[in-house]
């Protein structure tokens, strides 16, 4: 099938059988190997993906089901110059990440939260439930979790 | 792995399924959020020859309050309708809140952004909290098929683990919850053994008081039978009288009456019973508490 969607800001023409998942077209025919697969059942959240701006499993989905869609990898997280996204700058400072295998899923995750709701950083209960979310078999979570914080502060200071 | 290979559909009309149901014999499936069918699928553990996708069926998405004749208002979901939807309270009253208290037991953000609650419905599996939410409450659910329409209680519905009375060519077009009365306290809670993994037993309460005694209690639990059931006996005990803290602990000790599951390797009969009946403590006391904050 036919289909097309755009990528990081990129219209991308793909043709896909229908039982391609989200995740392995973003792989293996986009060639983005950021978005990790760990479990392809929902569980870990390393495929996690934003599709028109909601954080989803894209082991859980069909590229066709995204025709006409807008989809964000970990590789559009930066901006175009290459600035790293507020939380990118945050993981590394708090050492939110150690083999980093979950980081990309941590990250769309994280991201799309913020966007929605910029004060969830201040919502322990909330911020819990989130990354409750996502598997990191590493870090032990506290980091992450203070990593969204400086991220939400450094976006609230207008730092980048 | 990866799922067997499958004709796909993205239907744009209510017709355009029933349609393809019809003509599928069997071997259709409707794919709602995919939250469950996906994981089936990439097990190959089901191997649909077509998906009918009704993610884009531009009417699916209704959530209303209709008033039946002699029977009060109902809450109606329709196939759209995400689990997400129901973190901020649908309606202002008890159900609405019952309904956002459960919600976050379902999984995590991402697959409550996808999973739809009629989809909940049709999987059934036997501790998820849309079906136990269901039978404790009473709701109707809406079947449609290419020659005609059918409407079932949960309790007919719903007739296993991971079973359910709808056949193959059936589309669930949707779910009504009643509106419990303002006067009612309302309460779900779980034992799990991870956040994000399925409840190993749940109870949900609902507590309706006229004059400080019970006049309508309903407790539904789940993971104690391939079901979920209600604890009538319980509820029995319960009605026309003050919810003390006695009338409580009876209820819940009347409760376990309703487990019925084979051991598994988490738990056996007693350990199941006790749980059973510390939950529904604790429900009873979280619903009596509801009530008394509202009142
Ligand atoms: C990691 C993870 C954890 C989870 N934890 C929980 C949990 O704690 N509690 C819980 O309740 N659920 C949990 N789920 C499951 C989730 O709630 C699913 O969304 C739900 O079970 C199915 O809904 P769906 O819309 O995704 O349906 P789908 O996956 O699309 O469909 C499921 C089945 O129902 C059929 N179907 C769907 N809609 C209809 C319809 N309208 N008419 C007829 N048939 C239909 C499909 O053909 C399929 O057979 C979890 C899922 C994952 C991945
Ligand atoms: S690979 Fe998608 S959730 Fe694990
Ligand atoms: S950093 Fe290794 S799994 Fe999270």
């Amino acid at each position: 099938m036919n289909i097309s969607l755009t990528i990081n800001g990129e219209e991308r023409q793909l043709d896909v059988e229908p039982r391609r998942t989200l995740a392995d077209a973003l792989r293996d025919d986009c060639g983005l190997t950021g978005t990790h697969l760990g479990c392809e059942h929902g569980v870990c959240g390393a495929c996690t993906v934003q599709v028109d701006g909601t954080a989803v499993r894209s082991c859980l989905m069909f590229a066709v089901q995204c025709d006409g869609s807008t989809v964000r990898t970990v590789e559009g997280l930066a901006a175009p110059d290459g600035t790293p996204h507020p939380l990118q700058t945050a993981f590394a400072s708090e050492h939110a990440l150690q083999c980093g295998f979950c980081t990309p899923g941590f990250l769309m995750l994280a991201a799309a939260a913020l966007e929605e709701n910029p004060a969830l950083a201040d919502d322990p209960d909330g911020l819990r439930e989130l990354l409750t979310s996502n598997l990191c078999r590493c870090t032990g979570y506290e980091a992450i979790r203070l990593a969204v914080r400086l991220a939400a502060a450094m976006r609230n200071t207008g730092g980048t | 792995m990866k799922p067997a290979p499958f004709e796909y559909l993205a239907a744009r009309t209510c017709d355009e399924v029933i349609g393809a149901l019809a003509a599928g014999e069997g071997e259709t499936r409707v794919l709602a959020g995919g939250q469950s069918l996906l994981l089936e699928m990439n097990y190959r553990a089901v191997r649909p020859v077509q998906l009918v996708d009704i993610n884009r069926v531009r009417d699916f998405g209704g959530l209303d309050v209709v008033t039946v004749p002699d029977s009060g208002p109902w809450l109606c979901v329709g196939p759209l309708v995400r689990h997400g939807r129901f973190e901020q309270q649908v309606e202002a009253g008890p159900l609405g809140r019952l309904l956002a208290r459960a919600v976050h037991f379902i999984a995590h953000p991402p697959v409550r952004a996808r999973g739809t609650m009629l989809g909940s419905l049709a999987y059934a599996h036997p501790t998820a909290e849309w079906p136990t939410l269901a039978v404790t409450l009473d709701a109707r659910l809406d079947l449609v098929h290419e020659h005609g329409a059918r409407t079932l209680s949960a309790d007919d519905f719903i007739t296993g683990s991971f079973a359910t009375a709808r056949r193959p060519d059936e589309l669930l077009t949707r779910v009504c919850l009643p509106l419990l009365p303002t006067a009612t306290g309302v309460a779900f809670v779980e034992h799990r053994r991870t956040a994000a993994s399925f409840a190993q037993l749940a109870v949900a309460a609902a507590l309706s008081a006229q004059d400080g005694v019970v006049a309508d209690a309903r407790i539904g639990l789940a993971g104690t039978a391939a079901r979920p059931t209600r604890a009538r006996a319980a509820e029995a005990l319960l009605t026309g009288r003050a919810p003390t803290d006695e009338a409580i602990n009876r209820a819940a000790a009347a409760s376990v009456g309703v487990v019925d599951a084979p051991d598994d390797p988490h738990a056996g009969d007693s350990y199941r019973r006790h749980a059973a009946e510390v939950l529904v403590r604790r429900a009873l006391m979280q619903a009596r508490d509801d009530i008394a904050e509202r009142t």
